[in-house]
This record gives structure tokens, sequence and C-alpha cells, in this order.
């Protein structure tokens, strides 16, 4: 109830007092802001306190530098100084020049994410190049073939997580479908003080040692007066007899991150204004490291029109996730007189990171609370929903009963291509129907799970999202909303399926693909020109961002004729999703998590000959 | 004495050529790591009470490490214990390592050799157990199985019960050790955790000898069953 209170105040009113470090903030920052460019100008305004660098040649120089974010000094590691690195603005069409120097003791390299190109400009050391060794420079040069939201970030060592990450803006070649007067980047990131090695050190030793939700005793008292104790035994058994934690939702939380918007403290705040009658396209693009988002503007309805880049139908919401390293743009109509709360609260509400949207200098928006935690359920883990548990994922389960008629159809419409004497795939656009199978490597110390009764995630809202209709009314996205704006680029049929189960042992903290850790797999291998279905299977209670380096990943979501195109695709815990790859770019491409921290092992090199 | 420390220092010395191998070969998932935990480092309220211990350290990768255990005791001169284990550890199952190694009881004396054949992990129902079969020299046999739980009260006050049962195949007259179940001890310790690395608590522990072993006891006019109250540390890094 006090969400929907919260809510209900930062719609009606403004709060402009009780939080006079946030405002005169605020003010002195929108003196900056609001200097008073013609209209024209301003749809080319950037961010506040983002730099921006455009044309066709970049310098860009990494170094360390020492930050302060916490109230105690840290390291970081950062380009041309600045945390985010500086957003580069290319057009479409134009080849690019960048030339990064790494002026750390150790190697680097840039990544520029969801970015087409040649396999060598890619910036993965050990794939598309060796690396950029200390005090070196590499050039990359290629033709900007796209338009829209991207990122660029390291791919060394745990150098995203200490500050190289910056946005990338292409501007269309032709006239933009998306008509908006002003925009901002709103790029979404964690920073903690301690250094990565010792995160990742610490979750080896310890895999719940940022977890600060667990269950506790008082848990169990309030289930057994809600439910009796015949009942909270039934429904504790599955988790105790896996040892497994149902408030396991992030390895890294809030008890380690402070969040930042444009590299902002939520005590900071970052501040974007608006003028009377403007459309404002929002840019988010998470650069976490390690933190799935949940974004909403209490008051505005958001129309999505874009994801990693890729324009998509208008849809409507009020809240959506951000896995690690999708982008979407967001279109949104502020009235004059109001200020308004950007705000991402992360997976487990642990912490958020906030923006002030605002007509006047002099007007904050209130900043919501956060929802309540999720709770895992059995759907979850991927098991079967009989005997569901009496958690707060009724909601989520009903939705996935909903699912398994989709899933019926799909099958049906299946035995319609096998008459034809066709291979018995999925058709493309409505994904997988083949038989969830668990590789012998899957089974050993290294796996804690699999999931025998995935469900398809494509409806799902994710967890912790699921009630929010009911409970606020508020419209979460879900990957079935995504249309292509564009019709489907390649519409052939997928001429094989491949099936990836993204496993791991949680408690060890080790994480694989098909039960094999990077240093341990064999490449996957495409052939030039082929259309292949990727089928990943979530054998783990972990929310993963895959993302395909190279080549779009073509998001099933039921309509083959406008299937959208992503470069980072959410896998549910416990759930499947498919898409479909055209392989039409030669060469060494990565494929992995985008948790940093699963990265180095759920992480597969991808070949195309 | 010195034929055990030469078995040590052999059986380290192949846990670290083994894992500088495995360094070679893994990637940067599974980085060698080190974790020393003072379990329990611990002072009975009262006088003549005594301190005990029980630290241990790991060094090695996801799946196989070098594992040191040692416990020890002291409440004067005549009254005190040490006890380390030397162990190759390996994962074998999601939750659980099985773990081989030597055992050395330094103290009482005469000192006592044993090897260890061993299972640790994670029962269902988050039971934490350690279960280790021993076999000494001229037959001797000895088994220990230690439960533990642990109860959060909140996330920071952790109420941790605690089971110890010894058994051993003869009678070790010596050192006051009969055979058979030799000694059960429970124990409940409330920690408040600081930071996940440290954690004060107090507690209570209740041990009691049963069968030849309290029979020895009641001969040399020790206790056969015991509370006491302690003040203690927990700590890791």
């Amino acid at each position: 109830m006090s969400n929907t209170k919260n809510n209900l105040e930062s719609i009606s009113g403004l709060q402009d007092k009780g939080r006079r470090r946030f405002v005169l903030g605020a003010s002195a920052m929108l003196a900056l802001a609001a200097l008073p460019f013609p209209k024209n100008a301003f749809a080319k305004a950037i961010s506040e306190s983002l730099t921006q660098l455009s044309g066709k040649v970049f310098d860009l120089s990494i170094d360390y530098k020492t930050v302060n974010f916490t109230g105690k000094s840290a390291r970081a590691t950062v380009v041309n100084q600045v945390l985010p690195a500086p957003i580069l603005r290319w057009k479409e069409g134009e080849t690019v020049t960048l030339r990064v120097k790494n002026n750390l003791d150790q190697d680097s390299s840039i990544h520029w994410h969801g970015i087409i190109l040649p396999t060598e400009m890619d910036g993965v050391p050990g794939l598309s190049f060796d690396g950029i060794k200390p005090g070196e420079t590499f050039e990359y040069q290629f033709k900007v073939q796209q338009n829209g939201t991207y990122w660029y970030h390291s791919h060394s060592g745990f150098q995203e997580q200490t500050g190289v990450y910056g946005p990338i803006i292409i501007d269309p070649a032709e006239p933009d479908p998306v008509v908006y007067d002003r925009e901002y980047v709103v790029m979404l990131s964690d920073w903690s003080d301690t250094p990565p090695e010792k995160i990742y050190a610490n979750l080896k030793k310890q895999s719940t040692y940022y977890n600060y939700s667990e269950r506790t005793v008082s848990d169990l008292f309030t289930d057994i007066r809600k439910h009796g104790l015949i009942n909270t035994w039934k429904a504790r058994g599955m988790w105790n007899d896996m040892r497994m934690s149902d408030r396991d939702i992030s390895d890294v939380t809030g008890a380690a991150y402070t969040f930042l918007m444009n590299g902002k403290t939520p005590e900071q705040g970052w501040n974007a204004l608006f003028k009377q009658g403007e459309k404002v396209r929002l840019r988010f693009i998470n650069a976490a490291a390690m933190t799935i988002f949940d974004v909403r503007i209490p008051g505005l309805k958001m129309s999505v029109v874009a994801t990693d880049g890729q324009n998509i139908q208008p849809v409507e919401v009020d809240e959506f996730r951000m896995g690690v390293a999708e982008t979407y743009d967001v279109i949104v109509e502020p009235e004059e007189g109001n200020a308004y709360c950007i705000f991402a609260q992360n997976i487990d509400r642990t912490g958020f990171t906030v923006g002030n949207l605002t007509s006047a200098a002099h007007l904050v928006a209130a900043v919501p609370s956060m929802d309540p935690a999720p709770i895992l359920g059995h759907g979850d883990m991927g098991m079967s929903m009989e005997g569901m548990d009496h958690g707060d994922m009724d909601h989520g389960n009903m939705a996935h009963g909903a699912m398994d008629h989709g899933a019926v159809a799909h099958a049906e419409m299946d035995h319609g291509s096998m008459a034809m004497g066709t291979p018995a795939l999925g058709l493309a656009g409505f994904g997988s129907t083949a038989e969830i199978k668990h590789a012998d490597a899957e089974y050993g110390p290294h796996i804690d799970m699999r999931a025998d009764a995935p469900q398809n995630g494509l409806h799902d809202p994710g967890i912790g999202l699921r009630n929010h209709q009911a409970e606020y009314n508020r419209k979460v996205l879900t990957y079935a909303d995504l249309k292509g704006l564009h019709p489907t680029y390649d519409k052939r049929q997928p001429s094989r399926e491949i099936q990836l189960h993204l496993t791991g042992n949680m408690h060890r903290y080790m994480w694989s693909i098909n039960g094999v850790r990077f240093s341990d797999a064999e490449p996957l291998v495409l052939e030039y020109g082929e259309r292949v279905r990727f089928t990943l299977v979530n054998d783990t209670m972990m929310t993963h961002p895959m993302h395909l380096h190279g080549m779009w990943s073509d998001l099933e979501t039921g309509d083959p004729d406008f299937i959208p195109r992503k470069h980072t695709v959410i896998v549910q815990p416990g759930s499947t999703i498919s898409y479909l790859v055209t392989a039409d770019a030669i060469g060494k491409w990565a494929y992995h998590c985008h948790l940093l921290y699963h990265m180095p092992g759920m992480f597969l090199k991808v070949v195309v000959r | 004495m010195k034929n055990i420390n030469v078995i040590g220092f052999k059986l380290s010395l192949i846990a670290v050529l083994f894992m500088s191998g495995l360094a070679q070969a893994g990637g940067g998932d599974d980085p060698l790591l080190t974790k020393v935990m003072f379990d329990e480092v611990e002072r009975g309220v009262g006088s003549n009470e005594p301190t005990s211990f029980n630290i241990q350290a790991w060094m090695g990768k996801d799946i196989n490490k070098f594992w040191l255990k040692t416990k020890g005791e002291y409440q004067n001169a005549d009254n005190k214990e040490l006890e380390i284990q030397a162990l190759y550890s390996r994962a074998i199952a999601p939750y659980w390592d099985a773990q081989v190694g030597i055992r050395v009881d330094l103290e009482p004396s005469p000192s006592r050799n044993w090897a260890v054949l061993g299972l640790q992990g994670l029962a269902p129902y988050f039971f934490e157990i350690d279960a280790a079969l021993f076999i000494g020299e001229e037959g001797r046999t000895a088994m220990r199985v230690t439960a533990e739980y642990e109860m959060l009260l909140t996330q920071k006050l952790i109420l941790t019960p605690e089971v110890k049962v010894n058994l051993y195949g003869k009678n070790d007259a010596v050192l006051g050790i009969g055979s058979g179940l030799s000694d059960i001890s429970a124990g409940l310790r409330l920690r408040y955790e600081i930071k996940r690395e440290f954690a004060p608590y107090i507690g209570v522990e209740w041990a009691r000898k049963f069968g030849n072993t309290a029979e020895f006891a009641r001969v040399e006019g020790k206790k056969v069953e015991g509370t006491q109250v302690v003040i203690g540390l927990r700590a890791w890094f």
C-alpha cells in the first residue's frame, strides 16, 4: 500500500521541501543545463553532465582516476577522465576511426556493444585481437551500418565494473521514424569501492556474501501463521532439499553497490530539463556490471520505441526491466509545471538510482519507495507448477499457465510443417518446440540445478514484476510486446536449432554453458549464411542477460513478419527463450552472460566460417 | 614425529604442484584463492575455564583444494589438546567435498597419527556436515561427525546449534579414550556479524563422555559431563 501512496504523491503533487541536498544540487546543475537553446538545438542537446564527442575520428584514452561516490576515495578506470565515458555520436553510413590509448598498467580493450562490424574490430582480447597493451594505442576503424542507442565498454578483466563504459548514439541516415524534441541518455550503472577481483573472490568464498535479504526465523513464523505448519513444511521442503534460497536474487547487491544514473549517485540525483509540449526521448542504457534494473517514471506513460538500438512498434508501458547491456529508448510527454522521478530500482530491491525530469529548476519529484523484494517460486527453478509453493509468486504462476496455450499452438503448427516433410523445428518467429535435453556434462559438482520443466519466458515480466499489473495497475513490458518496426530482415525458416543450457553451481559460484566452462569449451561453429535458432534453457535461478557479438539475435516474439532484433536477451530463471541468428559475419565472436562475474565461465566462442 | 613431518611435507608439496598445474590449464573463471577461517576462537567464562580454537584454511580452486584443519584447547599444562589435519579436498558432488590426508594429535602426550578419509559439505535442510574416518597406528580407528545449522534471527544475528560426536574402535587407555561412543558435545552460539568476516559471539557448550571413556574419566577423578558458557570470535579472510 505504501508504494501506491507514494506513486499518487508523485503524480498529484511535487515535493519541493525536505530534500534540501537534492534540491541544491539540482538547481546548481540546472543553472548550467537551462541555457536558452532554440528548439532545434535541444534536439541535439546532450544529457547534463555527460561529455559528448562527435565526428568521424575519436581519440580515447583509458586511465586510472580517483573517484568518490561513497564518501571514500577509490580508484576507477575511466575513458577521457570521465565516468561514464563520453557519449560517442556517430552518423549511419560514415566510417569512424577510434584511437584508443591504454594508460593502465594492465591490458585493456574497447568493445562496441551491439555494433555490426568486422571481427577484428570487435575488441574482445583473445578473439578479435590481442588486446591493447599498457602504453599502446589501438586504432579501430569500421563503417557504421546501423543507427540507434548503443554503448561501449572494456572487455578486459573486470574494467567494466570500475568505469570503462560509455554511450554510443548513431544518428540515422534516413529521417528518424521516432519523433522527439529533446533527448537524454540515461546510463545506469553500479559502483563499488571494493575492487572487482575482491568481489569475485568473496563470492567464491561465500556465495551469499552480499545477500542481506535471506529468510529469517521470523519469516518462518509468519509463514506458519499464514499457511499452517504442514503447508509451510511442504513449501519449504523443496528449497531445503535442494539447498537453495528463494531469496537469492542478485549475486552482488546494494550491500556492495552504489547505483548511478549518468554517473550521479542517488544522493546527487541526475537532472534533466524539459519545456512545455516537448516529446522527450530517453535513451536508457544498462551499463552495470551485475545489476538488473527495473525502470519507471511515476506519473508518466513511457512509449517504448526501440530496444538494443533497433526500432520497434511503439508500445506504451509503465515499467520495464533492463538486463545488463540492454538498451531501451522511450518517448515521454511530461507536463509543464511538473517534475518526474526517473526511478531505477535493482532487481532485488536493495538499492536504486534516480533522475529528476523537470520543467523548472526548483521542482524536484518525490522519490518512490522500492517495491517488495521478489521471492523465487518453483517455476523459477524450472519445475512443474503442480504443488506450487505459497509464496508471492502465484500471479507469475498464473501467467505461466496462460503461456502454455501458446506453446500448444506452436506444437500444432509444427505438426503441420512435419506433414510437409520439413524438419521438426518450430516455425520462425514462434520459438522452439524441441525437447529439453540435458547434456552429460550437466551432471557433477559444478552444477546444482537442471530445469526439467522450463516455461517459455516470453510473456513473463520476470521475478518481482509479475504482480505489478494486478497490484499497482502498472503495465510491465514483456518480450512478447516487442515487434520490429521494420519487417523481418531474414524471413527464412531456421535450418537447425542449437539448444544451449545456462548452467552453474551458485553455492560454489561456478558458471558454465551446457555444463562446460569457457576455458574447457569447444567453439560453437556456424556456417556463413545459415539461419539458425538459438534456444536458451536457464538451468539456474538467476536471470542471465545473454549477449551474442557480431550478429543480431532475432527474438521470436510470436510475429514472424516483425521479428525484433536484439543484441542482449534476458533468460528468465528456470525458463527458455529462443531467437534466430543469421550467420552473416565471418569471424570469431564472443557469446556470454553479461553479468560480469558470470562471464569468465558462462562464455562461448562462436566461429562463423 | 619425524616420519609424520616428512609425510606432511610431501603431501603439501604434491598439493601445491598439483594446483599450480591447474593454474596454467584453467581460465580466468577459476583463480587460485585462499580462505582462512577462525570458526571458533573462544574462552570459557569463569575461573580456570579452557581457551579453545577451531581454525581451518584452504588454498585452491573450485574443484581441488588443499585444506588445513586445526583445533585445540588449553586449560593448564596438564590439560591441553592440539590436533592438525592436512587434507586434499576434491569437490565430488554439488554440495560435497571428499577429503583425504593425515591427522596428527600433538597433545596430549603421547601423540597419535592418523590417516583421514572425510566427507564435508551441505546436507539437505542446510546442515553443514563434516564426517571423517580416522585410521591410526596399532589398529586404532576413530570416527567424528560434526553437524552445524545456521538460524538467521536477523540478517546479522545468527544462532548456530552444533553437535559433535566422537567414536573409537578400541581403548586407548593412556589417553583415557574408550572404545565405542566416546563423547558428544552440543553447542549453541549466537554471533553478530559486524561484517561478514568478523563476528563476535556468546555461546554455551555442553559435553558428556560415554562408555569406557566415561569410566576412564571417573577413575581419574575427572568430570564426565560439563556445561560452560563461552565468549568468542568467528572471523575469516
